[in-house]
């Protein structure tokens, strides 16, 4: 604005000047020359040292730049795509076995390839799922805690302690899973084997270590995957407009049922974002469950008390022996399922959310 | 059904900050009473003391008495919830539960009580959309969103939601401030139905709508910034609007200031 008093000129002329050129203060004598005014003059040359032209060359590069972040994004993850397959069809071409059906991954010999994904895929659906039902229920306990409940004083330091629980790594979680939270679990894993071992998820299984089963990897990855459920519905429900807590309110409900009518209508479709996250995470999740699933050479047979291993712990165990590219070849191709599975996951996310975004 | 409230010096604070002194003024049965006065005043404040939603803001406290037909609402055996549920509000926004059709908005009220029987529920939901003179425009589409309907056509869903549990009185809070000048005749019209069964407040900042449907009009003002809101002036709308006792009133009713 230092340049207003300079233009002097009429009201109408001196205004439309200083707005157009506001962004480089030299300008204005070429404003005033241009403003009188039969429209925007036909595309000035490129060098033109004018405020409006430079202004626009800095909105286009600006598009640029921004739509190029967004491409980049695209061809990023094209391009892994496009990786994981170069790198693993010659392999799944020579796989001796069914790659979809195969409970074997035998990778010694790169000339006989005997290699399948399925008990990778049922060890790692049924790990992440048990941990999403476990974290469910006490991450959406811990938002309507931490939005309806707690005192403001106590809610937001409780809240930061929840996003600390993110960034404890997941080495950390894993040793802890292993070490301190398995010796604890064993009493309640016989008990569970003991009385419900009819039904197939708790039926004895075949970990050989103690604890070292899909039982604590589970129970580990449910508080991993925690703080991003957690923080995310808080999110959501904090932003539930007070137009519809007071209507709830005004008709005579109770605390719960505000939430009830109000709250959890509002903030539902993103409490299920923030789960199929938290499932995302809970797929990838390498290294703690590295650590605390047993190796087996048993097939999986779908309890809580086998070990195995999932798409990602079973790479990261094998994949520093790899001495040839057919057979480290096998295991892109496990990875390439990986990926393609948290695609899947997330696209049902985008449905359920889709859908629920409809009923509104 | 209607029953009169009566305030007796109430002080309304929020933490350590006064917002409103010393009011003092009765409310009969089936009658509109209408709270003007410039913004910050405090009649907002009075109004949501009146069936205790101010309380949603922490650190909210009342002294004196609010007695609806003699009874305190503030005594310490009475449940918020339950005065709530005896006096009804309809906000400023229009506020239909967006997730909720329009007969599960009218009858959500209802729902909270308990009542499950489709038939009573679906009988309700006709008598109240009737009482809002909103039936005829919604019969054909009941399970629709009630956030498909237009601005005023929500808010009479509100206020269909409001009497759909039969509440004693109905607080309004600006309830026109959104709407265009048709709807805002619309609702002014359905005001002066309900006053047969309800007693009525509703603040409004419009003059012309105080003086068109209220019996009797309460002005609000500050003696200064940062002094707490006071009521200046209460009586017959007429007297009110023709011959104020206080200066300050005839100032603001002849726009001379606020």
């Amino acid at each position: 604005m230092t340049d207003l008093p300079v233009t002097g000129g009429p009201a109408g002329a001196g205004d439309t000047g200083v707005v157009r050129g506001l962004p480089v203060t030299a300008t204005i004598p070429e404003g005033h020359v241009r403003m009188p005014d039969t429209g925007p003059p036909p595309a000035p040359p490129p060098d033109e040292p004018a405020g409006a032209t430079s202004s626009r060359r800095g909105d286009r590069l600006f598009r640029w730049l921004v739509t190029g972040s967004g491409a980049f994004v695209v061809a990023l993850i094209g391009a892994i795509g496009l990786f994981l397959l170069v790198q693993a069809i010659p392999s799944v071409l020579v796989d001796q076995d069914n790659f979809l059906l195969s409970r074997n991954f035998d990778t010694e010999d790169p000339a006989n390839l005997r290699f399948g994904i399925l008990d990778l895929l049922l060890v790692t659906v049924e790990v992440s799922v048990f941990a999403l039902v476990l974290a469910m229920p006490v991450g959406l306990g811990i938002a309507l805690f931490l939005t309806q409940y707690a005192p403001p004083r106590l809610a937001r330091p409780f809240g930061y302690l929840i996003d600390v629980l993110a960034a404890v790594p997941s080495i950390i979680f894993g040793l802890w899973g292993i070490l301190v939270l398995a010796p604890v679990l064993e009493p309640v894993a016989g008990w569970l084997q003991a009385h419900l071992g009819g039904f197939f998820l708790f039926a004895p299984g075949n970990s050989g270590i103690a604890g070292a089963t899909v039982f604590t990897a589970g129970i580990v990855l449910a508080v991993m995957i925690l703080p991003i459920i957690t923080s995310i519905t808080r999110e959501v429900f904090e932003r539930t407009p007070r137009t519809h807590v007071e209507a709830a309110l005004a008709l005579g409900a109770t605390r719960w049922e505000v939430i009830r009518i109000a709250v959890l209508p509002f903030g539902r479709s993103g409490y299920i974002s923030a789960s199929m996250l938290g499932l995302g995470r809970a797929l990838g999740e390498t290294i703690a469950l590295t650590i605390i699933l047993a190796g087996v050479q048993t097939p999986f047979s779908g309890s809580l008390f086998d070990g195995g291993a999932t798409f990602a712990s079973k790479i990261a165990l094998s994949f520093a022996e790899l001495n040839n590219d057919l057979s480290a070849g096998a295991y892109i191709a496990a990875g390439l399922v990986l990926f393609v599975l948290t695609f899947a996951v997330n696209a049902l996310a985008r449905a359920v959310i889709a859908r629920s975004g409809a009923v509104a | 059904m209607a029953k009169r409230l009566d305030l007796k010096d109430v002080d309304i604070y929020y933490g350590s900050f006064q917002a409103v002194d010393g009011v003092t003024l009765s409310i009969p049965p089936n009658s509109v009473t209408a709270f003007i006065g410039p913004s910050g005043c405090g009649k907002s404040t009075v109004l949501r003391a009146l069936n205790r939603m101010h309380e949603v803001v922490p650190g909210a406290r009342v002294e004196g008495e609010v007695l609806l037909d003699g009874e305190d609402i503030y005594a310490p055996n009475v449940d918020p919830v339950s005065v709530r549920r005896t006096i009804g509000m309809v906000f400023q926004r229009p506020n239909p539960f967006p997730t909720m059709s329009i007969r599960d908005n009218v009858v959500a009220g209802l729902k909270l009580q308990g009542v499950k029987n489709k038939k009573v529920l679906d009988e309700v939901a006709e008598r109240s959309l009737r009482g809002a003179n909103l039936w005829n425009e919604v019969k054909d589409r009941l399970n629709k969103p009630g956030g498909s309907l237009s601005g005023g056509q929500q808010q009479r869903l509100c206020i269909a939601r409001a009497i759909a549990v039969q509440p004693e009185v109905l607080l309004m809070d600006e309830p026109c401030s959104a709407l265009d000048p048709i709807s805002t005749l619309a609702i002014e019209d359905l005001i002066a139905n309900l006053k047969k069964q309800y007693t009525i407040v509703i603040v409004t900042h419009n003059m012309q709508q105080a003086a068109r449907v209220s019996d009797q009009t309460a002005f609000f003002n500050l003696r200064a910034t940062g002094e707490p809101g006071r009521l200046v002036e209460i009586g017959d709308t007429e007297k009110v609007f023709s011959t104020p006792t206080e200066k300050a009133t005839e100032d603001y009713i002849s726009g001379r200031f606020g």
